[in-house]
């Protein structure tokens, strides 16, 4: 080993010093502010995560999974996922054994930030001892992954469908100057090593390469371009990234433990919200996920394009993208990075002025409460419950305009002879989810507040819902202290477990919908399925569980009109009747509703499936 | 006085030429289904808030037109945004957002 400048300097490395400053420096103030802009509890949260040992190695596994080796994607895709992790991994040991190296050889170095990136211009080091040869050939080894991983996006670029992607994102001029830099960083770096590999020794692809050049380039001072190459390209993505889709490389790193501690999304634009934006790598998954890209205009409203819009403090374009998303999830549950797409717009929602503002204080709760409380006078004559159970029926609005819904459930109800009550026999108060999704937090509140009034004074063990949207509210935002809240197809599951309910079978064949408040909302898969077994033949859809397509009719979207949804609805539709089921199954009141509109085969609830297929 | 049952009201008779219809000329010019509706009374029969302020929005959408502002802010105040009377609406008008238009776009009285 001998170092070839005693000056362990050279103005090439300017350029990179200048670019790694300036991005380490941007990503630390970034960081620093993101923290800031969290509520004191959630900065609290995010700092004692740390200390949780079980926290901390989830971090430690997510950051390798998700930021190195792109698990998810090789879930989706295994092209894809090859692509993404060979130049993140690549990439990430190449710079690890640099660092490995010059800590070996020149540990009086390790203060130089240059002098791991730029090494082999640096120092010799003989490749005839297996100490030598080994680090050359990881290092060329590395490369060659990185270089492969870089033809594989060179041809993603024109042919996307190969790694399983219809469509991909348009990227915008600093995403493309980005790109080119950063497609140029590994074949400058093969080109400046190569020409130094008879003087600082090399292994197969370096020295290899080395060969073939002096045939032609023998003269050495022809190197120095090449390294100054090298140094510019790295410059130029480095200062390009903050503005670019690669800004997702630092900011995944934060928003890893970010998400890990919990800290959900409070603003529109400050602490999580901002961090996972800037998270967003630009790949595009969820424009191919997103149910309104069935109309070809639309897919310019998928997440990704909401991120860049945020980016640019496009409020036009926020406002317009974030009142049209169904906010069936679907972009959350496959976005590789872990961006709530639907929790996003909902904030988006939340910051928008409005002059009228609802007041329900002129609602009485107490005449409810009236109709419900008589639960604990009667429960003792009625002898068949089990386990003194006291289940409180929220039908909720959407089921009114089902009733078929209620009048099944309740005659499931009375043959299982469960002891139940309904909450909203006569009307009652929305549960608040629909004005959640609307982002109008206070008066959502007001309702809460009202039917947890309700719900407390009832006497109620057990509260049942047929409505998924509510579901999901009455789960996330309600507080009833130890009243279970259970969705009707859990309830009949359970009910057919303990052998309470007897459902004949039968041979027609049923395609079940997985509901998105009911699946990706509170990821209730199996239940159902089980429920649906009992009954008949389950079918699946051609995506369904975690990808099922959303119906259309959802009240997520704010300004999607009636025909509009037309398209969306016939593809869920297609969907589900890919495999030529007799019936679809539903579990929502809302998707029976929408599909029932155009479905060309009986659109059914679970419940009235039981319900027919059972005896007295 | 007031022993006969019924009573003598102010006349509810409206001049349309003295009432200012800036405002719904901008909420229709937003929201252009505004006009279509037909005043079937279908959002009117779903909406749960009717049992509780007389809600709907057949009546709010005529009254705006009537220059009878406060009284379609008080139907409107007990909205839950439940989205029903824009499932049930036989032309299709996207109820929920006009809902949220008016509350955008439209001011209280006593706030001018």
């Amino acid at each position: 080993m001998r170092e070839i400048y005693l000056s362990g300097f050279n103005t090439f490395v300017l350029p990179f010093m200048f670019g790694m400053l300036f991005v380490l420096g941007w990503c630390l103030i970034g960081a620093v502010r993101i923290i800031f802009q969290l509520t004191p509890d959630d900065r609290k949260k995010f700092f004692l995560s740390f200390l949780n040992p079980k926290i901390m190695l989830k971090n430690i596994r997510d950051w390798f999974c998700d930021c190195l080796f792109h698990v998810k994607l090789w879930k989706r895709n295994k092209l894809l996922g090859y692509m993404h992790s060979s130049i993140a991994f690549g990439w990430f040991m190449i710079i690890v054994l640099g660092h490995i190296e010059v800590f070996l050889y020149t540990p009086q170095r390790m203060h130089q930030m240059w002098y791991p990136i730029f090494f082999r211009y640096f120092v010799a080091v003989t490749d005839s001892t297996m100490k030598g040869s080994f680090f050359f050939f990881l290092m060329d080894f590395f490369l060659l992954v990185v270089l492969s991983g870089i033809v594989l996006a060179i041809i993603k670029r024109a042919r996307s469908r190969i790694f399983g992607m219809r469509r991909t994102t348009r990227a915008s001029i600093t995403d493309l100057i980005g790109l080119y830099s950063l497609w140029a960083i590994f074949p400058l770096r093969l080109l400046a090593e190569g020409f130094t590999a008879d003087i600082s020794g090399g292994s197969f692809l370096t020295k290899s390469l080395n060969l073939v050049l002096h045939s032609f380039l023998s003269d050495q001072m022809n190197m120095l371009p090449t390294w100054w190459a090298y140094s510019i390209a790295l410059c130029i993505f480095m200062c390009i990234l903050p503005f670019s889709r690669y800004m997702h490389i630092p900011a995944e790193i934060l928003l890893i433990p970010m998400r890990n501690a919990g800290i959900p999304v409070r603003h529109a634009r400050k602490g999580i919200a901002r961090l996972q934006v800037y998270s967003c790598p630009g790949c595009g998954v969820c424009i191919d996920a997103c149910p309104m890209g069935v109309v070809k205009a639309n897919s310019k409203d998928a997440t990704v394009y909401l991120n860049r819009q945020i980016k640019r403090n496009n409020e036009r374009r926020i406002e317009e993208i974030s009142d049209k998303c169904l906010l069936c999830g679907k972009c959350t549950a496959v976005c590789p990075v872990g961006v709530e797409g639907d929790r996003i717009r909902i904030a988006q929602r939340s910051i928008r002025p409005y002059n009228l503002a609802p007041d329900y204080s002129n609602i009485d709760e107490n005449s409810a409460i009236l109709a419900v409380n008589n639960f604990v006078s009667t429960n003792n004559n009625i002898v068949s419950t089990a386990n003194n159970e006291r289940v409180l029926y929220f039908a909720g609005c959407m089921t009114a305009l089902t009733p078929g819904i209620r009048k099944s459930m309740e005659s499931v109800l009375r043959k299982a002879g469960v002891n139940y009550r309904m909450m909203d026999k006569d009307g009652g108060i929305c549960c608040g989810r629909p004005m959640l999704m609307a982002g109008r937090k206070d008066p959502a509140k007001e309702m809460i507040r009202k039917n947890t009034n309700i719900i407390k004074s009832s006497g109620a063990t057990t509260l049942l819902l047929s409505c998924p949207i509510c579901l999901k509210v009455f789960k996330e935002e309600y507080e009833l202290d130890g009243i279970e809240i259970i969705h009707h197809t859990e309830f009949m599951d359970r009910l057919i477990a303990e052998g309470r309910l007897h459902v004949e079978s039968s041979e027609v064949r049923y395609a079940y919908h997985d509901p998105c408040e009911l699946g990706r909302g509170c990821g209730v898969y199996d239940q159902p399925r089980r429920v649906v077994a009992a009954a008949g033949q389950l079918v699946e859809g051609a995506k369904s569980g975690k990808e099922s397509i959303c119906c259309g009719g959802s009240l997520g979207s704010l300004s999607l009109g009636f025909e509009q949804r037309k398209l969306m609805t016939e593809n869920a539709i297609n969907n589900l009747t890919a495999d030529n089921p007799d019936a679809i199954v539903t579990a929502c009141p809302l998707c029976k509703t929408t599909f029932g509109r155009y479905a060309d085969r009986p659109v059914v609830d679970i419940v009235e499936v039981i319900d027919s297929k059972t005896g007295n | 006085m007031n022993g006969f049952g019924f009573r003598l009201s102010p006349s509810s008779a409206i001049n349309l030429d003295k009432v200012d219809r800036s405002r719904f000329e901008e909420l229709c010019s937003i929201e252009p289904d505004a006009l279509r509706c037909m005043s079937c009374g279908s959002c009117s029969a779903t909406c749960p808030a009717a049992q509780f302020s007389g809600m709907s929005i057949r009546k709010v959408l005529l009254n705006l037109q009537r220059g009878k502002e406060e009284e379609a802010f008080r139907l409107m105040s007990n909205c839950m945004l439940c989205g029903k009377c824009t499932m049930v609406c036989p032309r299709g008008i996207n109820t929920r957002r006009i809902v949220l238009t008016i509350s955008r776009i439209y001011e209280k009285e006593e706030k001018r």
